[in-house]
């Protein structure tokens, strides 16, 4: 069970192979070639070039401490949780619930059992649609989402308002990729019974102010999901805080495995809704006549659930509180701001998304060139990049395009990594015109 | 119809891209495929036509004349386009059975496309099923008249 620890004083320590480290001292604090060495994924080569990874928000990499995890739970106490007697079932059993007391920690929630895991973002959101929208949405109310919404927050409501005769309201997008407070203002009203809410914009980087935004849709009465796919990786998260009703973020993108998600719910709305899913786990007791319901969260958690995964969710949290996530943040926007300033020197190129407040990704377009052209090329250059929609078409027929090239950057890449980004680019459009 | 037998066409695209060494040479190369390849006309290019499964949008429309089928086919994206380029100059002008026998193993053979799933990105795998779908339909129709 044990993880190996990163202690932020090793970050720090001189590398062995101080030839490849940046002579950059802005980058000096953060030592992020000994941060790049735990990263297995980052040491192979693509198209016999070496992999720059710019496909983050999509995905991060894994370091070896959340895959030894995995590999350290298969081997020594593999066992099914919270009803075996035996040391297996009892050791994996605290291993996981060690687990949601990390989730709990991370994102400011008051207790345990308001943390509900689920298989990611989209299965969060899904659960409080089929349960406490279910439950509470009736013809003629009102969900709000925003225009920049991931896929993932758009269509499970729009199933709901189709069933139960409802309207979805849409917040407009501003020409900066910032939304319009001016509308969210106008569009709340008292029909309005939840607001849901991306926190960061995948496509965008759009940090938007949530936390005004919730206490907004307090005043009218509403409840807030906010969809923390992005920001849980790169800001700091208090639920209680933001004082949202529902937080649903992804394992995945903050150097977990796939397949682990968190619901966050108020324990007061948790037990008020409905149950998702029926089976094992989440029952008190069965009869053919009756069943009662556990308790929080397993209520929610029907089935053997993920426990390998889960289980290095803790580890990729103990992973990022070791480093900080000031300085994680830090390094990340020295990043945005270098790729910002040297996209904005290619002619041609346009960057979506100006807002003042972004995490590190920029997406871009470039004048006359496919995205999906550029991501081609780039690839032959072994650049990882996003290319398209990003499940967010609304968004993109918002801005008459059809889709952007997307570079997201996580605390392992490099200033030098985006040099060659940039001539990757330079290079791609002069093969283009 | 002069057509030529789909072996010495790919033939004659691998002896093409055989002169160039480097990716980017070959790229080049099907860029400028795709800016020959003459536009499709404005009226064809509707979702009816558009080819889903790519990230670009491909339009293709089939036509069926003498026994056989005929692409034409258009994309905003170059790279794409240059793809589509080869697969209408292998398969355009070919029987419907020709045509879904086709194993178009000259994709692996021009040193591009190594592995299946830049084919799946580049939508390349998209485009050989629908233009195979074209000549199953065509073959169909012509099965039914026969009878």
């Amino acid at each position: 069970m044990k993880a190996p620890e990163i202690k932020p004083s090793s970050l720090t320590d001189k590398t062995a192979d101080s030839g490849q480290r940046t002579n950059d001292a802005e980058q000096s604090a953060f030592e992020v070639q000994a941060i790049r060495a735990q990263f297995p994924i980052l040491s192979r080569t693509v198209n016999e070039k070496k992999l720059i990874y710019f496909d983050n928000a999509a995905t991060s990499q894994k370091p070896q401490c959340v895959i030894d995890a995995l590999s350290d739970y298969y081997s020594r106490y593999n066992a099914n949780i919270h009803r075996g007697i035996h040391t297996l079932a009892e050791e994996a059993t605290l291993a996981y619930e060690a687990s949601r007391h990390a989730v709990q920690e991370f994102i400011g929630a008051a207790m345990p059992e308001e943390i509900v895991f689920t298989r990611g973002t989209t299965e969060g959101i899904n659960l409080v649609a089929n349960t406490w929208g279910r439950q509470n949405i009736n013809a003629g109310d009102e969900i709000l989402i925003s225009g920049m919404e991931h896929h993932s927050n758009i269509v499970p409501w729009q199933i709901l308002c189709q069933e139960k005769k409802a309207v979805l309201k849409v917040i407009p997008v501003l020409d900066d990729g910032t939304l319009s407070m001016e509308q969210y203002q106008h569009l709340l009203n008292e029909k309005t019974k939840l607001v849901a809410i991306v926190q960061v914009s995948n496509a965008l980087g759009t940090v938007n102010p949530v936390k005004e935004m919730i206490s907004r849709a307090h005043q009218s009465g509403a409840k807030v999901l906010v969809d923390g796919a992005q920001s849980a990786v790169h800001l700091d998260i208090d639920v209680q805080d933001l004082d949202c009703d529902f937080f649903a973020f992804s394992g995945h993108k903050l150097y977990a495995p796939t397949g682990i998600g968190v619901l966050y719910g108020k324990k007061e709305l948790l037990e008020a809704m409905p149950v998702f899913q029926g089976g094992g786990e989440m029952i008190k007791e069965v009869s053919f006549e009756r069943t009662t319901y556990n308790d929080l969260p397993y209520k929610y958690e029907a089935g053997t659930p993920n426990i390998a995964d889960t289980i290095a969710l803790k580890t990729a949290i103990d992973f990022i509180k070791s480093i900080g996530k000031d300085q994680i943040r830090k390094h990340e926007n020295e990043l945005l701001d270098y790729a910002t300033a040297g996209l904005e020197n290619i002619p041609g190129l346009e960057i979506i998304g100006k807002a003042k407040e972004k995490v590190s990704l920029v997406s871009f377009i470039i004048k006359n060139i496919h995205p999906h052209d550029i991501g081609i090329l780039l690839d032959n250059l072994g650049i990882a990049v996003r290319t398209g929609h990003h499940c967010t078409q609304p968004l993109m027929k918002r801005f008459g395009i059809p889709g952007t090239i997307r570079a997201s950057f996580a605390l392992y890449n490099t200033k030098e990594e985006i040099d060659v980004l940039l001539a990757g680019l330079h290079k791609s459009i002069k093969m283009l015109s | 119809m002069n057509q030529k037998n789909i072996a010495e066409i790919e033939k004659e695209i691998i002896s093409d891209f055989s002169m160039f060494d480097s990716w980017e040479d070959k790229y080049e190369y099907l860029i400028d495929l795709g800016k020959q390849l003459p536009a499709l006309e404005e009226s064809y290019k509707t979702t009816d036509h558009k080819i889903k499964g790519c990230q670009s949008n491909v339009w293709l429309i089939a036509s069926y004349q003498d026994g056989n089928v005929f692409f034409k086919a258009d994309s905003d994206a170059m790279i794409v386009k240059g793809l589509v380029s080869m697969l209408i100059k292998v398969l355009s002008g070919q029987s419907p059975k020709t045509i879904l026998e086709a194993k178009l193993e000259f994709f692996k053979e021009i040193g591009m496309f190594s592995h299946l799933a830049q084919t799946r990105s580049n939508g390349l795998l998209a485009m050989i099923k629908q233009m195979k779908n074209y000549a199953l339909a065509y073959q169909s129709i012509k099965e039914l008249e026969n009878k």
